[in-house]
């Protein structure tokens, strides 16, 4: 999709923590001339809820970009993911386990279409996805008007809400999911085998890799993420809602997510360590301006440069050292 | 239409084109004849015109979308670009019939300045189009809200509307001609010829091999450039047929850049470029189009629309992947 994939391999992980850290440093100074105060408890504890949300999702979508396939149903999966596990617990702690079972298990059935779809029958993953997601949107259009279900009372007092210091409970569900994918990624065969399939399909098959199998289950793993995202937002907003994925703009913000953080949109290169940081960065930029109390209009139009920006500038720092 | 033939393998059937308009007609024959069963009255004139005329905001989107996709990259600001079209049109002509052509020449070079902002943003700083076009998609629509405060002011003037749901009456044989129809002709004509020029040429080799494109002189940059501002344009073009249609609302072009690649697909254009002609797109548009009245006529609940169209995507493309990977 880009001339990127040309270029030699780059190290641009720090270049997004660089990038958060004087976003914050930034965002700290002016927020305090406004008279605010960007460190204090609730700024914090909102920014990482935020951040935990998209970065479930963000991580699984770093799996597929890097095996060089994407997902555009993982706003839709989120959706029906909240559905599953809200209209299964009913209310009960006693389905509790079950619930979150079946919506991994359904998200997982979604990821295993889109992967069949993109090996077996070769169908480019843009439309793959995009048309899983439409398939899945006639089903929750049709379906539903509105909130459904209700989230077991033991998952909104855990996973929803409950924190330590600062940190919610659903931030180190997903620190333990990102060092999981990286555990997955640099220390395990199927890591090296999706880099490898990302980067050159055709040199992975003629070294034994067996592509269709690799990226097969990274696009399970990747709709799981979103399941797991999706039972993160039921136990938040205390139903299923059926358009939380898309009103959310999860699709396009978790793409943005990794490939700010320095992930190859055309595969092959990159990391969910980076993810991580595109996730804060993005999330970070939106607290500062709830803090400022920036019209929310404006702040979309701000994040729309942003991301264009940010990419802009790995690009070039590419282009440079492919010069050099 | 060219067909390939296998000397060593006689009994193979006549191999079509990848690329080529056969397949989409062959779909849009068996949907007209399905919608003949069902409706008869639908294929009358009259109503068939009317049913040409609201498909061409589509249409055209669909040809836009061609021109970037062709090249090589897509553009997902489209929707956005439409609904913005609208509500700034509203707001500027805020109902006054003298400001109409000023407004509709300010909506074209409006879609060629986001086009060419979308064109150099990928080209020259080398972010991938589905960025580019995803940023700008972010910043259009929060742009609108933000200038009209969360809801659409003014309004369109009836010249302006007479575009989109006006046509000439009591026209021998068809009845009703839509100008929304002749200005889908007209454009057409206009993307047909373009791409038999030079230009049309120099694109499709710069989305089936940039290298080799570049090597041999062409300025890969201001051709996918020059692609970028075609899509803005049919934008334009579509905006203002569809405001004058359906009136102004924040939805007016929403979730449009996925039913124009879906029809660009549809129509036997290969994503990542080089492959497949602007008429195939067209016809992709409008045998998307026609499936949806085909799902009205049998009483299919509209929420459903996307899954069928998600459907028919998956299979369409599946089944033009399996064949040209066969070869």
């Amino acid at each position: 999709m880009s001339a990127l994939s040309l270029l030699p391999a780059r190290r641009p992980v720090p270049g997004v923590f660089v990038a958060l850290t004087l976003t914050l440093a930034i965002g700290w100074l002016v927020v305090l001339l406004d008279g605010g105060q960007l460190f204090n408890q609730s700024t914090t504890v909102s920014l990482l809820h935020v951040a935990a949300g998209l970065g479930l999702v963000a991580v699984g979508q770093t799996l597929v970009i890097l095996g060089g396939s994407l997902d555009l149903s993982v706003a839709y999966v989120i959706s029906l993911s909240t559905l599953v596990a809200a209209e299964t617990m009913n209310g009960s702690d006693g389905a509790l386990l079950p619930a979150i079972g079946l919506a991994l298990a359904v998200s997982a059935g979604v990821g295993l279409l889109n992967g069949l779809l993109v090996t077996k029958l070769r169908v480019n993953a843009f439309i793959a996805t995009l048309g899983v997601g439409l398939l899945l949107k006639g089903y929750l259009d049709n379906g539903y008007d509105g909130p459904a279900g209700t989230t077991a009372p033991t998952l909104v007092q855990s996973l929803g809400y409950q924190r330590i210091g600062p940190v919610p409970l659903s931030f180190l569900l997903l620190v333990a999911v990102t060092a999981a994918a990286w555990f997955a990624l640099s220390k395990t065969r199927f890591g090296h085998h999706l880099v490898a399939v990302g980067g050159d399909p055709e040199v992975a098959r003629l070294s034994g890799v067996r592509n269709d199998r690799i990226l097969v289950t990274a696009h399970v793993l990747c709709s799981m993420c979103a399941g797991l995202a999706g039972i993160y937002l039921a136990s938040r907003l205390g139903s299923g809602a059926p358009r939380v994925g898309t009103e959310g703009l999860y699709d396009l913000e978790s793409i943005a997510a990794v490939v700010i953080g320095g992930t190859a949109l055309a595969g092959g290169r990159g990391g969910v360590i980076g993810t991580v940081g595109g996730v804060l960065l993005l999330a970070s930029i939106d607290a500062i301006f709830n803090q400022l109390e920036v019209d929310a209009f404006f702040k979309q139009v701000i994040r729309g440069a942003i991301i264009i920006a940010a990419v802009a500038v790995y690009a070039r720092r590419a282009m440079r050292k492919a010069a050099a | 239409m060219q067909t390939v033939q296998r000397r060593t393998l006689p009994l193979r059937l006549p191999r079509v084109r990848p690329g080529g308009v056969l397949p989409i007609l062959a779909i849009l024959a068996v949907l007209l004849v399905l919608v003949g069963i069902r409706q008869p009255d639908f294929l009358a004139p009259p109503s068939l015109m009317s049913f040409l005329g609201r498909s061409a905001p589509i249409i055209l989107l669909a040809a836009g979308q061609y021109f970037v996709i062709v090249s090589g990259e897509f553009d997902l600001s489209v929707g956005s670009l439409v609904t913005a079209q609208v509500v700034v049109a509203a707001r500027l002509i805020d109902s006054d019939p003298t400001r109409t052509w000023p407004v509709v020449l300010l909506l074209l070079v409006f879609g060629a300045l986001v086009g060419l902002v979308n064109g150099l943003i990928t080209t020259r700083l080398r972010v991938p189009s589905f960025i580019t076009t995803l940023g700008m998609f972010l910043i259009l629509v929060g742009a609108v809200y933000l200038w009209s405060d969360g809801a659409p002011k003014g309004g369109l003037s009836e010249e302006f509307r007479r575009f989109g749901r006006r046509a000439f009456e009591d026209v021998p044989l068809l009845g009703r001609v839509p100008y929304a129809l002749l200005v889908l002709l007209v454009l057409a004509a206009v993307a047909v010829l373009l791409m038999r020029s030079d230009f049309g040429r120099t694109l499709v080799a710069v989305g089936d091999n940039p290298r080799t494109a570049e090597l041999s002189g062409v300025r890969v940059w201001r051709t996918r450039t020059i692609a970028f501002i075609l899509s803005g344009l049919a934008a334009a073009a579509a905006a203002i047929l569809l405001g004058g249609y359906s009136g102004v609302s924040f939805q007016a072009g929403a979730g449009l850049e996925f039913g124009a690649i879906t029809a660009v697909v549809l129509g036997g254009v290969a994503l990542g470029g080089g492959r497949g002609s602007v008429v195939g797109a067209m016809l992709g548009a409008l045998t998307l189009e026609l499936l949806f009245a085909l799902m009205n006529f049998y009483g299919v609940s509209g929420a459903l629309r996307s899954t069928v169209q998600g459907a028919i995507i998956l299979l369409a493309v599946a089944v033009s992947a399996t064949r040209s990977s066969s070869r």
